[in-house]
């Protein structure tokens, strides 16, 4: 669903054949001479995902240098909506004929993409569509076949399109479609689609929607996070995203939605689970008056590893007045796995706000026991519930929770020091490193780390915790992350254990 | 009876050889899933959890015959070319697990399965589950909770939240109300079968009486399931929840199809369409057990 800025669009439309304006990228007043040099006068647009820019002063019309200086250096100062002007589209004016509208839109509830036309142009397109049923051309495409421009021309005329420049414009619709079946677009509009004074037919406009699940075969759009935020993505949110690409496991979901806010407004951390789940929760939030900083979504059974990254991040942000994790209630996943994450997570951090999780599901009984006795160490309130504490009854705990925080002002910092030396240590695949500290390990009564593992690859040896696989397959995923081998050994066994786990990027974001 | 998957349903599972296939496979075998293989290009001639492992459905299908349904673990990137595999071997039902196919991947699969005569669910179904007989998918995530947490009754379900989907269950169970089939659709905007499908599908089972759908913002499935309601093609009763109430207009959380575009698929729309139909709508999940004991009392 990311959204590409007109001049990418024409730039992928172009080497299509798709006919498109002269025009000159502008990032700076410097570029303004050469661009006025190889224009001369003409039109000058805004690079940004907003509708309607012409209504917002985004579209401009130049007719001398001095006119372009002044209207760049305008426009790169300001800012449309909450997103900055930074690139700047300069092109020649077009001798315009007649404005026509094309596009290829997936349609979902037939399941295909369909080629849209209006001889109309594309002004609200629905409203012509009901109005002028006659001007309107719509047909289904196969994206198996590649499309010809002989299949347009019939449906074409009966538009109304004359037959002067009907093949151009066959062809212009053939181009267009290709182009957006290669590009697995959701979206692709040219409005208008502009016939010039001389017949050619050419792409005033471009609107490229892509689908995020495709980014990853499309490197030419360059797309760095392939998720719509409505906002330039925060540092949080890219090191979210480096968090999810480089890691299939289950669902990672991290955006912001407020940044700008105080401590004691009521804005929370929140950490759901799963997409229905998540958005009940945030209502049952919302019923006691919070709103959540941030919406999150560890799902469909991410490790342990996984948890803790992200409610890393979630507490990385400033001024929360508490942390908030609810799904739908009876959840499938491991619960375990979740508070084994978000339990190393609190240790790390160690806020002093309340956190109150509801980690319903599978594995709930011993989720609950991790969450709850391990972060008795802890300055902070933890509570944890499971499926049958309704989501409003742990809303309702949390309030009052965040209200006795507020009164009761900053608990006391307990010590959570611990040395740890690094006697034998091995890879995982996210690029974490566990490592036990013998010392510790070899006076322990338990081996929880053994009993524990997950993945069954850790065994006894001189009394010791060692892999009873080779360190390269442990690295390539036989460790699976489930950070048993330091959550339950610093909980439960001698606290030789430990699991780094980097989040690239974290260490420089101010609290 | 029930819908969709049965004790005597033959299943096969694509990708049995990964993390999430192997879990999995181990939930449905327990659970009482009559999984009969599993495919891995590659992995051929192994086992797992007991079961004979083969480099192709073809392969599959001519060592045991029959397959029903087929239950894909593999990567998203390769979830299009294992479904193409399965439609072309003859089986008649796919359940899609993974998260992130890509749209033009989930199109292809749809113009396969129309060709085949066949259908799939999902991508990004939790999965599809007919108490105390057989699963498809990870739904319960053990066959110990998945056993404990679902009974047999009267209830279907349809849901596009796979966490409401159990949780809603759960709860229903709790008031002493079972289910015939529980149905996680997908959370995503095109999928290969939507709620109207599934309540059709409802309507013919001798063992529903009435109708559960976990709907939210986005898209028009609600809307399209209502219209069912009134050209009489549905008749059973209907208790519908919408999610993303609270939703801002164009934001949007991690279920792709959860998004109100343009005016359509809001929670309002879809409330009333479904109240004008005769569908019950409660705003709290819930309040779900209340109203289906309500009609279901009433019909005693």
């Amino acid at each position: 669903m990311s959204k590409l800025v007109e001049y990418k669009g024409k730039k992928l439309l172009s080497t299509y054949g798709f006919k498109v304006p002269r025009g000159v990228l502008i990032c700076s007043v410097d570029e303004v001479e050469n661009a006025y040099a190889l224009i001369g006068p003409g039109v000058l647009k805004a690079q940004v995902l907003v509708t309607g820019r012409a209504g917002k002063g985004l579209v401009r019309f130049i007719e001398s240098k001095q006119k372009l200086l002044s209207n760049v250096r305008e426009l790169l100062e300001s800012k449309a909506g909450n997103l900055l002007v930074e690139e700047l589209l300069y092109e020649e004016k077009l001798e315009i004929e007649r404005e026509l509208y094309a596009g290829v839109i997936v349609e979902r509830q037939i399941g295909a993409p369909v080629f849209l036309f209006s001889s109309r142009g594309g002004s609200g397109i629905e409203q012509i569509a009901r109005d002028y049923p006659e001007s309107v051309y719509k047909s289904v495409v196969d994206p198996d076949k590649k499309a010809e421009s002989a299949n347009f021309i019939e449906g074409l005329e009966q538009t109304g399109v004359n037959s002067g420049i009907c093949g151009a414009v066959a062809e212009a619709a053939a181009l267009l479609t290709n182009c957006a079946i290669d590009m697995e677009a959701e979206n692709l509009e040219v409005n208008p689609l502009v016939v010039t004074a001389d017949g050619d037919v050419v792409a005033a406009d471009c609107h490229l929607t892509v689908d995020d699940y495709a980014v990853f075969r499309h490197p030419e759009f360059n797309i760095k996070i392939a998720r719509e935020l409505g906002h330039p993505p925060t540092q949080l949110e890219r090191i979210a995203w480096d968090v999810e690409k480089n890691d299939y496991r289950g669902t990672f979901y991290f955006i912001q939605l407020e940044m700008n806010f105080q401590k004691g407004q009521g804005y929370v951390g929140f950490h759901g689970a799963g997409g229905g789940g998540s958005m009940m929760s945030m209502d049952a939030l919302d019923a006691y008056g919070y709103k959540p900083a941030n919406f999150c979504d560890t799902s469909g059974n991410p490790p342990a590893s996984k948890f803790y990254r992200a409610a890393r991040i979630i507490l990385s942000q400033r001024n929360i007045d508490g942390y908030f994790g609810s799904g739908s209630g009876v959840a499938s996943q491991e619960q375990y796995h979740s508070a084994r994450g978000i339990v190393k997570a609190l240790w790390e951090v160690n806020p002093d706000f309340p956190v109150v999780l509801r980690l319903g599901g599978n594995g709930e009984d011993q989720a609950i026991r991790i969450m709850e006795e391990y972060t008795k160490p802890l300055r902070c309130k933890v509570r944890c519930f499971g499926k049958d504490i309704s989501v409003s009854e742990c809303a309702q705990v949390f309030d009052q929770l965040v209200k006795n925080y507020r009164q009761g002002g900053i608990p006391v910092e307990k010590s959570m020091e611990n040395t740890h030396k690094k006697s034998y240590e091995f890879q995982t695949v996210s690029g974490g490193t566990v490592s036990f500290d013998y010392e510790r390990c070899s006076v322990c009564a338990n081996k929880v780390c053994i009993e524990g593992c997950s993945a069954g690859i850790l065994q006894e040896y001189n009394s010791c915790p060692v892999l009873s696989i080779s360190k390269d397959e442990a690295a390539s995923g036989r460790c699976v992350e489930c950070l048993v081998c330091e959550v339950e050994c610093q909980a439960m066994g001698n606290g030789g254990g430990k699991v780094t786990l980097p989040l690239s990027g974290l260490e420089g974001v101010d609290r | 009876m029930g819908i969709l998957i049965d004790t005597s349903s033959t299943v096969l599972v694509q990708g049995i050889t990964g993390r999430e296939g192997r879990a999995r496979t181990r939930l449905m075998k327990e659970f009482g899933t009559n999984i009969v293989a599993g495919v891995t290009p590659g992995k051929g001639g192994e086992t797992v959890e007991g079961l004979p492992v083969y480099n192709s459905v073809a392969a599959a299908v001519k060592n045991h015959g029959q397959i029903d349904v087929s239950v894909l673990f593999v990567p998203a990137p390769l979830v299009k070319t294992a479904a193409l595999e399965a439609f072309s071997e003859g089986i008649k039902l796919i359940h899609i697990v993974p998260d992130r196919v890509p749209l033009y991947d989930a199109m292809a699969m749809l113009r396969s399965a129309r060709k085949y005569g066949a259908s799939f669910i999902g991508p990004n179904s939790l999965g599809v589950l007919n108490p105390g007989r057989a699963l498809i998918g990870m739904i319960g995530g053990n066959a110990r909770s998945a056993s404990q947490w679902f009974e047999k009754g009267p209830v279907g379900i349809t849901s596009r939240s796979g966490g409401l989907t159990t949780s809603t269950a759960y709860y229903l169970n709790r008031a002493g109300i079972g289910q015939s089939t529980i149905v996680h659709v997908g959370g995503d905007s095109l999928i290969g079968m939507p709620h109207p499908d599934i309540v059709k599908l409802f309507e013919k089972d001798d063992e529903t009486e009435l109708v559960v759908m976990l709907g939210e913002i986005g898209g028009n499935q609600e809307e399209r399931v209502a219209e069912c309601l009134m050209n009489g093609e549905v008749t059973k009763p209907v208790v519908a929840y919408i999610g993303g109430r609270g939703a801002k207009k164009g934001t949007r959380f991690s279920h792709a199809g959860a998004i109100i575009e343009g005016g359509k698929g809001t929670y309002q729309g879809k409330v009333d369409a479904l109240r004008d139909a005769g569908a019950v709508v409660v705003d709290d999940i819930m309040k779900i057990p209340d109203a289906v004991a309500a009609i279901l009392g009433k019909g005693k």
